[in-house]
C-alpha cells in the first residue's frame, strides 16, 4: 500500500548526539545519543505514531526535525513540490518558510503559551512574523483556526490561566493551524491532559487531519492513544527504531520483543479477560553507555549468542511495510 | 461565532478586560495600607521638592547676622551654619537627591536588564564573558572607584556620582535578570517561538521579557531608596557632589562637627529625618507593587 503515496519527509541516518564535557576545559567525554541513526519515510496525510519509553529520544527526534534540536549527522529531506531539500542544509531564509510547512505542537499546554500575553496577542504574533500585515486578515484567519478547534471568538481576550487544560491544548493546535502547515509535529499532546479530556482532544485532532489534509507525527508513550491515531507505528528503544509497522500489524503480530512487552502491558478493558503480562527485567539502560550489538539484548527474554555482539539491521518480515530490527528475523543471522 | 462583526467585537473587549485586571491590581494595591502610605509620603515629598524648585526658594545666600538660627517664624527649620534657609535647602537638595536616585535606579536597571537578558538567552561563552564583567566591577570598592575618579577629574561633580552609581550599581539587577532568563528560556512558549521562526531580538525582549518586568520594577523602586543612601554617606564623608550643590547628604555633612550635633539639633534632624522618611516610604512602596505584580506570591 506504501508504493503508491507520496512521502513527505525522508529521513536519513539521522543523528542527535548530546556532547558531555568533563572539566575546565569542556573535554567531551561521551555522548548521550539520544537519536541515533534512524532512518524511516513519512507519507503524505498518514499519522505516524512514535512510541517507547521516556527517555528513548522520542521528543528529541521530533525537535531535531524541527530544527530545534541541531542534528549530528544524517539528513532530514523534504518534500517540495516533488524535490526533496535537505532541511538541515537551510539558510537562515529558507529555514523561515520550512517553518510554514512544519509546526509543532508541545507537550505541556500549560507552558506552551505566554502567561503575561493575551491569547489574542500569543495568536497575532506569529501571523505578524510570516507577513500577514493586515489587522483583518489576520483575525480571520484567527476566526478559521479557531472555529476548526471549537473555541469561541471572544475568548482571545483572556488570560491563559483563565483556561483549562484541554482548552490550552486546543488553542496550541489552533495557533500552530494558522501558519497553514503541511505536516503537525504532536509531542505527546495529550499527555498532560485528564483521560476524559484525552478523547476529546484525539478526536478533534482527526477532525482537523482530515479537513487540511494534514500529516501527523504523533509522539506518545501511551499505546492506546498511538493506537486510536496512527496509521503506522514506529517503536523506539535507546534512540533507534526497533519496528515500524501499519498500525494493525503491530497490534496484531508484534515482532519485536521488546514491541510485544509493550504490547503485554496495555490494559484490557475487560475484567474477564486475564492477560498475560510479560515483564522486562532490569532498567533502560543509559544511552551513554549503550549495550554492544543490540540495545535491548540484556533485557531481551530471546536473546541468543549474536545479539550480544552484532547490532540487528532493519529486515523485512511479514506484511507489506512491516519492518524489524531483531536477528530472531533475520535469515542471514540465523544461518550463522 | 458567524457573526460577521466578530473581528470588530474582539478588539471591543480587549479594552474592558484590560481595564478590569488593572482595576483589579489596583484594588489589591490599595488594600495594602503601608505600600499606600509609601506611595503617599513619596509623592508629597517629590511634590514639595519641585514645587520649592519652581518658586524658586533661595538657598545659597549666606545671612551671616543670622547663623545656626534655631526654627522660627522666618525659618521653619532654622539656618545652617553660614545661614542659609535650611527649609530651603532640604527642600532643593530633595530634587538633586530625587533624581540621584531614580536617574541611577532606572539606568542601572536598563543596563543590567539587557546584559542580563543577552548573558542568559545566550548561555555559553557570551554567559561567561558577561558574567566575569559583572563580577569584576562588582569585586571593585565603589568608594575606591568615586576617590580614583574624584582624584582624576580633580572634581566633585554630580556627572561624576552618576557615572559611578550606574557602573557599578547594575549587577544586581544583572544577576536576577540573567537567572530568569535561564530557566525562563526553556519554558515552551520560548519553543513555540522558535518553532515558528521568530527572531531572537525578538523572542528575548518582546516575549521573555513581560515576564521578568515585575521583579525589575520593584527591584528598580527599592534600588531607589539604596542610591538616595548611597549618595547621602558619600557627600556625608565629603566624596558626594560639590558643596555648591544641596543633596540631603550633602546638609548633613555640616553635622560632622561635634559642637553641631550637640548644640543645633536642628541642622541635622531635617535632613536626617527627610531621608529616612523618603527611603522608608519609598520600601513599602516597593514591597506593595512586588505583592501586585510578583505572580510567584499571589
Amino acid at each position: 500500500m506504501s508504493e503508491n503515496r507520496e512521502v513527505i519527509f525522508k529521513i536519513e541516518n539521522l543523528k542527535t548526539w548530546f556532547p558531555i564535557t568533563k572539566g575546565a576545559f569542556k573535554k567531551v567525554v561521551g555522548h548521550v545519543k539520544a537519536v541515533d541513526d534512524v532512518s524511516l519515510e513519512v507519507y503524505k496525510g498518514e499519522t505516524l505514531g512514535i512510541v517507547g519509553e521516556s527517555g528513548c529520544g522520542k521528543s528529541t527526534f521530533g525537535k531535531t526535525i524541527m530544527m530545534l534540536e541541531k542534528p549530528t549527522g544524517g539528513k532530514v529531506l523534504f518534500n517540495y513540490g516533488g524535490e526533496f531539500k535537505d532541511v538541515t542544509k537551510f539558510n537562515k531564509e529558507e529555514m523561515f518558510q520550512f517553518r510554514r510547512k512544519v509546526q509543532m505542537v508541545f507537550q505541556d499546554p500549560y507552558s506552551a503559551l505566554n502567561p503575561q500575553k493575551k491569547i489574542y496577542t500569543s495568536f497575532e504574533e506569529p501571523l505578524k512574523v510570516h507577513g500577514v500585515k493586515n489587522e483583518a486578515d489576520r483575525e480571520a484567519v484567527m476566526q478559521k483556526v479557531l472555529k476548526m478547534v471549537n473555541i469561541q471568538p471572544d475568548y482571545l481576550m483572556r488570560y491563559p490561566h483563565e483556561f483549562s487544560g484541554g482548552q490550552r491544548q486546543r488553542l496550541c493546535i489552533a495557533r500552530a493551524l494558522e501558519v497553514m502547515p503541511e505536516v503537525l509535529v504532536c509531542d505527546e499532546p495529550v499527555s498532560a491532559l485528564d483521560v476524559s479530556i484525552q478523547a476529546q482532544v484525539l478526536n478533534l485532532m482527526k477532525d482537523i487531519q482530515k479537513e487540511m489534509n494534514l500529516t501527523y507525527l504523533f509522539i506518545a508513550h501511551d499505546l492506546s492513544v498511538v493506537q486510536y491515531m496512527s496509521d503506522r507505528i514506529v517503536v523506539m528503544y535507546l534512540g533507534k527504531i526497533v519496528e515500524i509497522a501499519d498500525s494493525r500489524a503491530l497490534y496484531d503480530e508484534p515482532l519485536h520483543p521488546y514491541t510485544q512487552a509493550l504490547l503485554s502491558a496495555i490494559p484490557v478493558p475487560d475484567i474477564h479477560k486475564t492477560k498475560k503480562r510479560q515483564v522486562l527485567e532490569g532498567e533502560v539502560p543509559s544511552p551513554i553507555h549503550k549495550p554492544s550489538g543490540c540495545a535491548f539484548h540484556n533485557r531481551c527474554p530471546k536473546c541468543m549468542e549474536i545479539c550480544k555482539t552484532v547490532d540487528p539491521a532493519m529486515v523485512h518480515h511479514g506484511a507489506e511495510g512491516h519492518m524489524v530490527a531483531c536477528h530472531l528475523y533475520d535469515k542471514e543471522a540465523a544461518k550463522a | 461565532m458567524s457573526n460577521p462583526n466578530a473581528a470588530a467585537s474582539i478588539k471591543e473587549q480587549n479594552k474592558s478586560a484590560a481595564s478590569s485586571l488593572l482595576k483589579k491590581n489596583v484594588r489589591k494595591f490599595l488594600n495594602n495600607k503601608l505600600a499606600v502610605f509609601g506611595l503617599v509620603v513619596v509623592v508629597i515629598m517629590t511634590l514639595a521638592c519641585i514645587i520649592g524648585a519652581i518658586m524658586g526658594v533661595d538657598y545659597a545666600t549666606p545671612d551671616l547676622t543670622n547663623m545656626k538660627a534655631a526654627p522660627e517664624a522666618g525659618h521653619i527649620f532654622g539656618t545652617d551654619t553660614i545661614g542659609r534657609d535650611l527649609l530651603a535647602r532640604v527642600l532643593i537638595g530633595g530634587c538633586y537627591s530625587i533624581l540621584i536616585g531614580v536617574f541611577c535606579a532606572v539606568l542601572s536597571s536598563v543596563i543590567g536588564a539587557a546584559l542580563g537578558a543577552i548573558a542568559g538567552y545566550f548561555g555559553g561563552w557570551v554567559d561567561g564573558v558577561i558574567v566575569r564583567i559583572s563580577e569584576i566591577f562588582q569585586a571593585f570598592p565603589q568608594l575606591v572607584l568615586v576617590m580614583m575618579l574624584v582624584a582624576i577629574l580633580n572634581q566633585r561633580g554630580l556627572g561624576n556620582l552618576l557615572f559611578i552609581f550606574v557602573v557599578t550599581g547594575w549587577m544586581t539587577t544583572f544577576r536576577m535578570v540573567r537567572n530568569e532568563f535561564m530557566s525562563l528560556k526553556n519554558e515552551t512558549y520560548v519553543k513555540v517561538c522558535e518553532a515558528f521562526g521568530m527572531k531572537r531580538s525578538n523572542i528575548m525582549f518582546k516575549q521573555i521579557l513581560p515576564n521578568v518586568m515585575s521583579p525589575i520594577i520593584v527591584s528598580t523602586t527599592t534600588n531607589v531608596a539604596f542610591f538616595i543612601l548611597q549618595e547621602a554617606s558619600l557627600s556625608f564623608i565629603g566624596l558626594g557632589v560639590a558643596d555648591s550643590t544641596p543633596t540631603w547628604g550633602n546638609i548633613l555633612n555640616a553635622a560632622k562637627s561635634v559642637s553641631v550635633v550637640t548644640n543645633q539639633w536642628w541642622i541635622w534632624v531635617f535632613p536626617g529625618l527627610a531621608i529616612s522618611l523618603f527611603v522608608l516610604a519609598i520600601n513599602f512602596f516597593g514591597d506593595g507593587l512586588r505583592d501586585v505584580l510578583d505572580p510567584k506570591q499571589q
